[in-house]
């Protein structure tokens, strides 16, 4: 890989949360994914609504146990591996 | 295929909700957010009642709205965060009542993301700076100043971004004029990840705007309870010497606690009164706030998410809190924003039902509810018992209700009133405020008064005595033989000094000149002085009057000759007879002549109507008095007619256009623009009414001339920001009617109807179609028409968040089944399934092997118990058989057979009921005891939510994987599926458009067309072996065969029901959808070429001189999950009326038409298909 690649990959990784490299791990990718995922659920109304009406639940508080779920998505991160 | 998108209703739930003072005057003002239309509502100063001053459509997600006023100024800001990945600043503009854009500043990518701010907004109180936030990470802070020009500019982003921190509330802290503070609720999930045994803190963070150094520094940061959700600052002192207002910092809203933080004071806590103890990890949430300050006190009115108020005072001594004292308020419907207004009214913008306002009767003081203080809450018994008892409105009184169908789960669209459009049959609402609605396209009447007449009254009018009248004082009752004159005051009496004639029938009256008034009859006519003079003008010998018309100035006779006489005031107040008369050598049906205008001596010119089906104009005008200027001919004799000034040109509203309307004898109703100064004719618009003769009368609406047309239907023709409407009443037929000011009622109808006398008023100009609502019990989810009874069977199911699923004493679901009659509301049979059942499906089904006659249809209702929502597990599953007695009006449990999935749908399919069950789809026949499962197939990958079948054909929708073409073979009893999409859709709805071509929806708001093309379909139907169902192979992990997209279009919102309707007389058939935030929608085909790239010109034309006003490029909006294919946006389209006249002009001629004609065009549209 040129040093131009590499380069613009860092910034992407800076700017832009939930960018990849070689060392991401699984648990990393499905917890930015979930986490893509409910910030979409709480930003469009209907969207939570749907859940809302689904859930018979208010407003506030689907948004709130989205957000509370946003902390650790897929739970706690599985122990690090021994090299 | 092409298809033009037009609104029907815009959504009705309101997500976003700010007041402020945005017309600069006095006048409190909200703006709602309704997902991607903006309103503006403010309260009628007369009536209290909440009138809609202006929507706008900016073809974008609103996710946040704060209002922010400039030091010095008395003009609100609105400050818009929507998905447009911009920061937009509008203002708005109350003579031409539009917003206008002052800022759009960039600052991320479009959509809504996790990392790009709007999601929060808070600006500063002093109106110095504002904060805008993402859910995580991203916050800028920008700066607000005013240019040389004294324009609003801001300053360059600030950034106060903190890495894996995840935003919950954001609000911005009362701090006077020291350094501006914004308060932030956060969680750094980093450290979750670095130590994972350590629980994580909620913390709450203030972010100081240093204005000396432009910098954003984390000032202060302190630990919060864990569920804190809601943040609401504090009024504080305006200037360090001055007298505090409040003692500033923030109250914490958590599970069942208030807490007050300030930085460097310590924290105050009290309880939040309970109804009912709730699950331990559940509490009590407030879900609303607003602080209402008023000489220098404030209060608080916090909510709950079960609707209760609470008032919250502060107690405070210079800076510090010495106590927070809550109690309990009142209930009222949950909200997703309150707002307390300075003439006492509440405002509760509720997250699913009606929209509220009330009056504040009291505040509470007088309340003999308990009491509690965080000085006297005792830390060691955290959870104070703190019951309360929900009651009736004690402190607040309903004023005004603005009518929601958010959440719209189902619909139907059928004519079973045999009224001349179809009805909207809807389910909506949620828990305890769910209905059945019926909606019908028709303005919403009030009915103020009913009085009874004698005999048969033929023609009515409301007059005032002299031009200066605010409100009118006589009503004036025409008869075959005579006249009634009732005067208005505090009751309707009849009066005999008025020195109106009474023996005879009148033709007109009118206030005309300083203070006469005229009265015409068939001899002749009156003009009575203000000191009862009178003087009288009578027609040649053997000649009678036939027809009159008058305005302030000017009066026209038609006599029974045929001949026209016409009179002017002149200076001494007397009426003036031209010396020439004008012949036509046709009876004439019908005249008419504008309202004088302002300052001038007369209106230009006449209409009259001649039995020869033709009308004409002729001139006033001294030079050419009594000439003809132009002719139309028309399909039938004029039955009446209509000049009138229509400010339809709201770009200036001194701009009117002088329309001709003219009814005719088959029903019809011509409308035709007149040019000021020639007098000719263009532009018709036709518009088929009824069965009556059109019956024409001026009225005033919102202001501005209306003109009213009674035919079979009554229907108002008014303009409604920039845009001319013609909308039925929903009211029953009138014979005559008029305008009627009166003091309580400034813009009202005097009418007949049924030899009665009516005073009516038009209500909700804005919104095209009125309901009538039947309450239910729990959330409806879905509903069938019985065609024969006519009768709804609707399942109603809720989720109860208390309960536990499996068990019997504190069930997790309640659910319903009943029979609503459709006309009369009435439910005539209910069932309740048994704790913890909640029904999931439904489906009428004529089973063929039951040969009964006639048919008697069969309600199968697919259930489950003990559904759990998280696991997506039930520990068991059935389908309920129910018949239909005689008269279907009520059901017969046959049986209920125990089934291995949740049936989600259940459709008839050749005599038997074809049932999908999660990923299965299952062909079921009627046992005596059970159903009996005859054909399964497992070809779907996730589970079926919609079920279509023509023939042997099954079209399957899939919660995730959209849309499957299947063929069921009776040869072999299997079904195959052999074609399917490409895409993942979740659908939530279709609708099958011919044999090959289906329609759907989905969840994320997308509107899609598929089609297996025509050779695919052909050589499956022609394979007698089977041999390329079964066999054929995979492709892309999918079926062998791919539909093809033919359109796809983004709404914006939620697909709950699609269906073709035919919705107006004579009109073709158009797809309606309906959302869920309560929209409903139609496409309507294209049928030419020409219509497609006349169309297509437009929108590209719009999209650029008319961008959407909260920065989102229309184009990218509409495709923001799939490029938008072979749909034009009529909303788009309806926009032209809002540019600019140049703007119109260069764009019209780059089609090579009149923006007239363009206009013309786009209303047609929706005047041939819609409303």
């Amino acid at each position: 890989m040129n040093n131009a690649a590499a380069q613009d990959a860092q910034i992407a990784q800076a700017r832009f949360v939930g960018t990849g490299d070689a060392e991401t791990t699984k648990y990393q990718w499905l917890s930015n994914q979930h986490r893509d995922t409910y910030a979409s659920l709480i930003g469009h109304p209907n969207l939570l609504s749907y859940m809302a009406v689904a859930e018979n639940e208010s407003l506030a508080r689907c948004r709130l146990n989205l957000l509370e779920k946003m902390v650790q998505p897929c739970g706690p991160p599985p122990p690090a591996e021994d090299a | 295929m092409h298809l033009y998108h037009v609104t029907l209703q815009p959504p009705t739930h309101i997500n976003q909700v700010v007041l402020g003072k945005f017309s600069g005057t006095k006048v409190q003002e909200m703006v709602l957010a309704r997902s991607s239309r903006l309103e503006l509502i403010r309260p009628d100063p007369d009536s209290g009642k909440l009138l809609t001053v202006l929507t706008h459509d900016v073809f974008g997600t609103i996710r946040s709205l704060a209002a922010i006023r400039l030091t010095g100024s008395s003009k609100d800001y609105i400050i818009v965060g929507s998905d447009s990945g911009r920061l937009v600043i509008l203002e708005y503009n109350p003579g031409a009542n539009r917003f206008d854009r002052v800022i759009m500043e960039t600052f991320g990518k479009t959509g809504i993301r996790r990392t790009v701010p709007g999601q929060y907004l808070a600006a500063d109180p002093r109106g110095r700076v504002l904060m805008v936030a993402a859910p995580e990470k991203h916050k800028f802070v920008y700066m607000l100043t005013r240019d040389a020009n004294s324009v609003l500019a801001i300053s360059s982003p600030i950034e106060a971004h903190k890495a894996h921190t995840l935003v919950f509330d954001c609000v911005a802290l009362d701090m006077g004029f020291e350094n501006p503070v914004f308060a932030c609720l956060e969680v750094d999930y980093g450290e979750a990840e670095d130590r994972p045994d350590e629980p994580v803190d909620k913390v709450l963070t203030y972010y100081e705007l240093d204005l000396g150094l432009n910098h954003v520094v984390r000032k202060w940061s302190d630990t919060v309870d864990r569920d804190a959700n809601l943040l609401v600052p504090l009024p504080g002192r305006a200037l360090v010497d001055a007298v505090p207002e409040g003692p500033s910092g923030v109250l914490v809203c958590s599970k069942n606690y208030i807490t007050y933080r300030h930085q460097d004071v310590p924290a105050h806590r009290v309880p939040i009164p309970q109804r009912t103890p709730t699950k331990e990890d559940r509490g009590v949430l407030i879900v609303a706030a607003a602080v209402y300050k008023s000489k220098g006190t404030f209060f608080v009115m916090l909510q709950s998410e079960v609707g209760d108020l609470y008032k919250l005072t502060v107690d405070y001594e210079g800076d510090q809190v010495t106590d927070l004292c809550i109690q309990y308020f009142d209930t009222v419907p949950t909200a997703v924003g309150l707002c307390i207004l300075d003439n006492g009214c509440l405002f509760v913008a509720s997250e699913f039902g009606n929209h509220m306002l009330y009056q504040f009767e009291q505040l509470g003081d007088n309340d003999d509810v308990p009491q509690y203080h965080s000085s006297k809450s005792d830390e060691s018994d955290p959870l104070a018992p703190t019951v309360l008892e929900p009651r009736e409105l004690t402190n607040l009184a309903p004023i005004d209700e603005m009518e929601s169908l958010a959440p719209l789960l189902d619909t139907t669209i059928l004519n079973l009133a045999n009224e001349d459009t179809p009805q909207v049959y809807a389910l909506c609402g949620r828990g305890a405020q769910s209905s059945f609605k019926v909606l019908r396209h028709g303005l919403e009447i009030n009915e103020i008064a009913v009085s009874a007449l004698p005999g048969h009254p033929q023609a009515i009018w409301s007059t005032k005595l002299t031009a200066t009248d605010p409100y009118d004082s006589y009503i004036v009752v025409s008869f075959t033989d005579a006249t009634l004159v009732l005067a208005i005051g505090e009751t309707v009496e009849e009066v005999t000094d008025s020195g109106l004639l009474t023996n005879k029938p009148t033709l007109v009256v009118q206030q005309i000149g300083p203070n006469a008034l005229v009265q015409v009859h068939p001899q002749g006519y009156r003009l009575i002085q203000a000191d009862k003079r009178v003087s009288e003008w009578r027609p040649p010998a053997h000649q009678v009057v036939t027809h009159a018309v008058a305005n302030e100035r000017q009066l026209v006779l038609g006599l029974s000759s045929g001949e026209v006489v016409y009179f002017e005031l002149d200076a001494t107040g007397q009426l003036a007879e031209f010396d020439r008369t004008t012949e036509f050598g046709e009876d004439i049906t019908a005249l008419s002549l504008a309202l004088a205008p302002p300052g001038q001596q007369r209106t230009p010119f006449l209409a009259v109507g001649l039995a020869d089906s033709t009308v004409r104009i002729i001139s006033l005008e001294p030079h050419n008095c009594l000439d003809a200027l132009a002719m139309q001919a028309l399909s039938d004799v004029p039955s009446s007619l209509c000049l009138v000034e229509m400010a339809d040109r709201e770009t200036d509203p001194h701009l009117t256009t002088l329309y001709l309307y003219t009814g005719l004898r088959n029903g019809v109703l011509i409308r035709t623009s007149v040019d000021h100064v020639s007098g000719q004719l263009a532009e018709t618009r036709t518009r088929f009414l009824g069965s009556q003769p059109v019956q024409l009368c001026r009225v005033v609406t919102n202001g501005v001339p209306a003109v009213l047309a009674l035919s079979s239907r009554p229907w108002l023709s008014y303009v409604y920001q920039s845009r001319t409407r013609l909308a039925p009443l929903a009211y029953e037929a009138l014979v005559y009617a008029g305008a009627f000011r009166s003091e309580p009622c400034a813009e009202g109808l005097v009418a007949i109807a049924d030899d009665t006398l009516r005073i009516l008023n038009v209500e909700r100009l804005g919104t095209p179609l009125n309901q009538a609502a039947v309450p239910l019990q729990c959330t409806p989810r879905r509903t069938i028409h019985h065609p024969v009874h006519n009768q709804f069977v609707v399942y109603e199911t809720d989720h109860l968040p208390d309960g536990t699923p499996g068990s019997a004493t504190n069930p997790a679901w309640t659910s319903c089944l009943r029979i609503i009659n459709p006309l009369s509301g009435e439910t005539s049979w209910m069932h309740q399934f048994d704790p913890d059942e909640a029904a999931f499906g439904m489906g009428l089904v004529i089973f063929s092997s039951e040969a009964t006659e006639p048919a008697s249809p069969l309600i199968l209702v697919g259930a489950a118990r003990g559904f759990s929502q998280t696991t997506q597990k039930s520990l068991a599953a059935f389908i309920y058989a129910f018949r239909f007695n005689a008269d279907g009006t009520t059901l017969e449990l046959l049986h209920k057979t125990e089934v291995d999935e949740i049936p989600r749908v259940i459709i008839p399919f050749q005599g038997r009921a074809l049932v999908g069950m999660g990923p299965l789809l299952r062909i079921y026949d009627l046992g005596k005891r059970k159903m009996l499962r005859k054909c399964q197939s497992r070809a779907i990958p996730n589970s079926i939510v919609t079920l279509q079948a023509v023939g042997s054909r099954i079209i399957i929708g899939d919660l995730q994987e959209s849309i499957h073409f299947a063929l069921y073979r009776p040869q072999e009893n299997r079904i195959a599926v052999f074609a399917d999409d490409t895409l993942p859709r979740w659908i939530t709805a279709t609708h099958l458009l011919d044999y090959n071509t289906v329609a759907g929806g989905d969840r994320f708001g997308n509107l899609f067309v598929l089609r297996l093309p025509t050779e695919i379909s052909q050589k499956i139907d022609n394979d007698a072996t089977g041999n390329l169902l079964y066999h054929e192979k995979g492709y892309l992990q999918g079926a062998a065969n791919k539909l093809t997209p033919l359109a796809h279009f983004y709404v914006g919102d939620t697909i709950t029901s699609l269906q073709r309707a035919t919705l107006v007389v004579g009109g073709r058939e158009v797809l309606v959808y309906t959302t869920l935030l309560g929209a409903i929608g139609a496409l309507i085909p294209l049928t030419s070429k020409a219509d497609v790239d006349f169309f297509q010109t437009l929108e590209t034309h719009l999209r650029s001189e008319a961008p959407p006003l909260c920065g989102r490029d229309h184009i990218t909006y509409r495709s923001t999950y799939v490029p938008v294919k072979a749909v034009i946006d009529g909303d788009l389209c309806e926009q032209f009326a809002l540019l600019a006249t140049s703007a119109k002009d260069g764009i019209a001629e780059d089609l090579d038409r009149t923006p007239g004609e363009i206009a013309k065009k786009i209303e047609d549209m929706r005047t041939m298909y819609a409303f």
